[in-house]
Formats: structure tokens, sequence, C-alpha cells
């Protein structure tokens, strides 16, 4: 599980890589109380649904592409599959499909332009990549830096030994929710919350505030969502001992605006936790950009 | 069992969404006492994580597994003698050159010359208490309370690896380069984190520490 990667079957060149492109997979969970972030996919759903429709395994890595474009030169027959925000999807310049299994032919380009609405897509390879794991996995961590290192134009990709070789068409087909980046419509992503284990710092009317604002993405990254709108007022203002973070939790520093933390975020802070956001609603903010609306609604 | 079952009296219980409970305990001491109970008598969890006051039990899969937190932080006693630490425990020695930036405000701050601050901060046994800020930032206790320091009212941009540092009652060292706003004291060359070595992190909560002058 160290130093070495896992089986090299081929190498794609990256041609082009404009956006941001990170390899992930379901991240190094495990390890908090070593300071070590879980990372991985932001969405787990989108990112397996691309998986399965190349027959790659849960647990395989693949390209996590924010923003921009990105060109891959193919040096042999693999299956791939988009999912996430929409883009365009070309083989050598001609058109190919969203969200289903799409064959790229050995000396193919294959490339995705920037998406039209959303930030965040997924793309499998079949076979999958395989740079060294760390710590068991091979995601990129954007807040301590463990994993390989975001993809540049010019690198060699390393994939696996495709699952299923010569195999027509995978029958996979990916769901409607999975493919839906979800924002970029207008209408507010809509997050579920659970009350945080420090709700009792705030005021008391900070819980009806949250769950009946509609937010507005502020900064947002892979270690979380920063939102504004009306500051929630902290009840309780001595200093909070540092203690361990969720994935999902909705953090209100001394300002008042709201903090979701993401698959990058620390193991421990020290501002009190004032919701938890249910983690099948998480991906949907993968897909914010800064003035996107967002709205929690009390869980059950 | 119901839901009027054994209430802890020394432990507090806070639902953190659907799959993890913040455990409220005593000090650090009492959080490394409480998460080698849960290893041994607690549900199956992901992570459990010790901080300065707290166990964050992560990744529990359904209300049973609540449930048995529930009764397993009922069953446990937090420990009575301040040092509870077992003895079995390795002790890892830091070796440290003394030649922090902050070392002269440190002793001032402790009343004593750099002599005195060597002297002070290698002749106390520490013991990592938990994880935090970056893979492999141990904060280690040991320090007696009148001997905590401030955070520097500005941080540094870059606190170089290998620092050794102190802020409130804590004692840490900077497994790589970041920012900081700890009073450093020293440095060492030994590596912090190594996500190649078992365990990763040199400082795993638990272990016991003592600095020497190198």
């Amino acid at each position: 599980m160290t130093g070495s990667g896992g089986p090299v079957d081929g190498t794609w060149e990256v041609q082009e890589a404009d956006g941001v492109v990170l390899v992930q997979d379901a991240g190094r969970p495990g390890h908090a109380h070593l300071g070590v972030p879980r990372s991985g996919w932001l969405d787990p759903a989108a990112a397996r649904a691309a998986l399965r429709l190349v027959g790659d395994p849960d647990d395989a890595a693949l390209l996590e592409v924010a923003l921009g474009g990105l060109a891959l030169r193919a040096t042999d027959d693999r299956w791939v599959a988009l999912t996430g925000t929409a883009r365009d999807v070309r083989v050598d310049g001609r058109a190919a499909a969203y969200g289903r299994a799409v064959r790229v032919p050995a000396g193919a380009v294959l490339s995705l332009g920037p998406p039209r609405a959303g930030v965040r897509s997924w793309l499998a390879i079949g076979g999958g990549v395989t740079v060294p794991p760390v710590l068991g996995s091979r995601s990129t961590d954007t807040l301590s830096g463990l994993g390989p290192a975001r993809l540049r134009t010019g690198d060699l990709l390393p994939l696996g030994e495709p699952a299923a070789p010569g195999v027509e068409e995978p029958p996979y087909v990916v769901g409607g929710a999975a493919r839906a980046g979800g924002a970029g419509h207008g209408a507010p992503v809509e997050l579920r919350v659970d009350p945080g284990p420090r709700l009792d710092r705030l005021a008391l009317e900070a819980w009806a505030r949250l769950t009946t604002t509609v937010w507005t993405a502020a900064a947002g990254d892979r270690v979380g969502v920063r939102l504004d709108g009306p500051a929630l007022e902290h009840a309780e203002t001595s200093e909070l001992a540092s203690e361990g973070l969720v994935l999902g939790a909705v953090q209100v520093p001394p300002d008042g605006r709201p903090l979701v933390f993401l698959a990058d975020h620390p193991t421990t802070g020290g501002y009190p936790v004032a919701a938890v956001v249910r983690a099948a609603d998480l991906g949907g903010c993968a897909q914010l950009r800064p003035g996107d609306p967002v709205r929690f609604v009390a869980g059950r | 069992m119901d839901q009027t079952g054994p209430v802890p009296t020394d432990a507090t219980l806070r639902p953190v969404g659907p799959y993890a409970v913040l455990v409220e305990v005593g000090g650090p001491r009492e959080a490394l006492a409480l998460v080698q109970h849960l290893q041994a008598h607690g549900p199956r969890a992901t992570d459990l994580v010790p901080a300065a006051r707290t166990v964050l039990v992560d990744g529990l899969d359904g209300p049973g597994a609540r449930r048995s937190l529930e009764d397993a932080v009922a069953a446990w006693t937090p420990p009575r003698d301040a040092d509870m630490v077992s003895s079995d425990v390795p002790v890892v020695t830091v070796p440290v050159v003394y030649d922090g930036p902050d070392l002269e405000t440190v002793a001032e701050l402790w009343d004593t010359d750099l002599d005195g601050v060597v002297g002070r901060h290698a002749g106390t046994p520490f013991t990592s208490a938990f994880c935090g800020f970056a893979p492999g930032f141990a904060y280690l206790t040991g320090l007696p309370e009148h001997l905590a320091v401030p955070r520097l009212a500005t941080p540094r941009e870059r606190v170089p690896a290998g620092s050794v540092a102190l802020a409130g009652p804590w004692c840490g060292v900077y497994p790589t380069a970041s920012p900081g706003g700890w009073q450093l004291i020293g440095r060492t060359d030994l590596t912090l984190f190594d996500p190649t070595a078992d365990p990763p992190a040199l400082l795993a909560p638990g272990t016991r520490v003592r600095f020497e002058p190198a």
C-alpha cells in the first residue's frame, strides 16, 4: 500500500488541462485522529455512477474536473464516462455522449469542454487511474497536500487493467439524479440539515434563521463553502476548545457567516458547529458558483 | 434496552447528524482514556477523534450503533489518577536545538533565562493528547497551567518544518512548513509525519514524548 503504485497497464497523456483536474477516489477516512483529512470525491453518487458505466469497481480512482476543460490523448482503447455537471464530450472532435459509456480508440483525443453550469464533473476511465496510493487512497487532499499533484498539460496518467476488456458496451445506465449538476437553474440548492453539537452556543433564533434564509454561496473550494446572508449571532462567546469535525458540518465563525465543510475539511475546529448537512445532499455543494442560492431544510 | 437506560454522569453525548456523536469529557487525558475504552467496548466506527475535551465518534452505522455507544459511555469510568497514562507506552525522544525566535519571549513569560526554558521544557514528560491542524501535528500536554503562553498576535506566514512550539498549555512540533501562530522555541530534525510509516504520525495520540537538547 506504500511507495509503489498499482498495476500500470496503460498511460494516457494530458494534452491540455485548463480546469482544476484532480485524481479522486473514496478518500482516506479512518485517519482523522492523526490529523489526516478524509478527502475523496465531492459527489460520491456521481463519481460512482461514472465508475460503474466503465465497469470499474467503486473503490477505483477517477478524475474530478472543476471548471475549465481537459484533453487526453489515448494510447490504448478504453471506455470512459462523464457524470456530474454537463459538458461537451468529444472524441477526435466528434460529439460523444455525456452520462454514458464512450469508447475511445487508441490514438484518439478525448476532450471535455467547460461546464455550461455548475462546477465539477467526474471522468471515469476503464481500468481506473493508478497513481501510487497514499494512506490507502489516491485522492488529492487540497488541505494537507497528500496525494498526487493536480494534473498539468504534459502529465502522463497511469491507468490500470480494465475490469471487463472486450465488452462492446457495458450494461450500465446512469440515473438522472446522479447526472444532474443541481445548481445553475436559479432554484436554490437544498441541503437537509440536522441540529449540530454546538447549536446551543448560538442565539435562540439561529436555527430558524439558518433554515428559513436563502443563503448565497460566496467563496468555495474542496475544503468548504462559505455562505453570505444574515449573520447568525452567538449567545456563548467563551472560547471553545478544538474538537473533531465531521463531513457536512456547518460551522459558524465569530462573523456569523456559516461555512459548510466538504471532503478536504480539517479534522478539528474551534468554532461552533450549528448544523450537519446530510451526506447524500453534499454533492450539490460541489456545483456551487459564487452567487448561487442555497437553502437549509430541517431534516426528517 | 429502553430509552431511559443508564445516564452517564461523567460524559455528555451530543449528536452530530445521523452518523456521529460528540462525547464531552473532563479533559485531554479523559479523552484518551475514553478512546481506549471505546476501541475495546464501543460500537464499530470509522473514526475516534480525541481532542482537548471531547471524543468525536464518526461513522456509526445507524440507531443501534448509537445506542451501543450510549451504553459503552455509560459503562465507562474516567481515570481518577491524574497520571493515568500506562507506563507500557513507549517514549519518543525528540532531540531539539533550542534556538527558536521566541525563546527569549518565553523566558520572560516563564520568569527565567534561556537555560531555564530548556531545563523546564526538556524536563517535562509530555503526552500526545490529540492531532489536528495538519497531518501529524500533535497537541502535547504536560506543561503546568502556569507555564501557558499566549499565541502570537500576528501569526507567521511560514513556520519551518520541525519547529518546536508552544501555545496555551500545549507544546507542538510542526510536521511540515505552514503558517502558524505558536511561539517557536527550537527545532528538530525528526520526521513527524510519514505516510509510509506505521503509524504515519510519530506522535500519535497517547504517545509519551520527551524533548532533549541536541
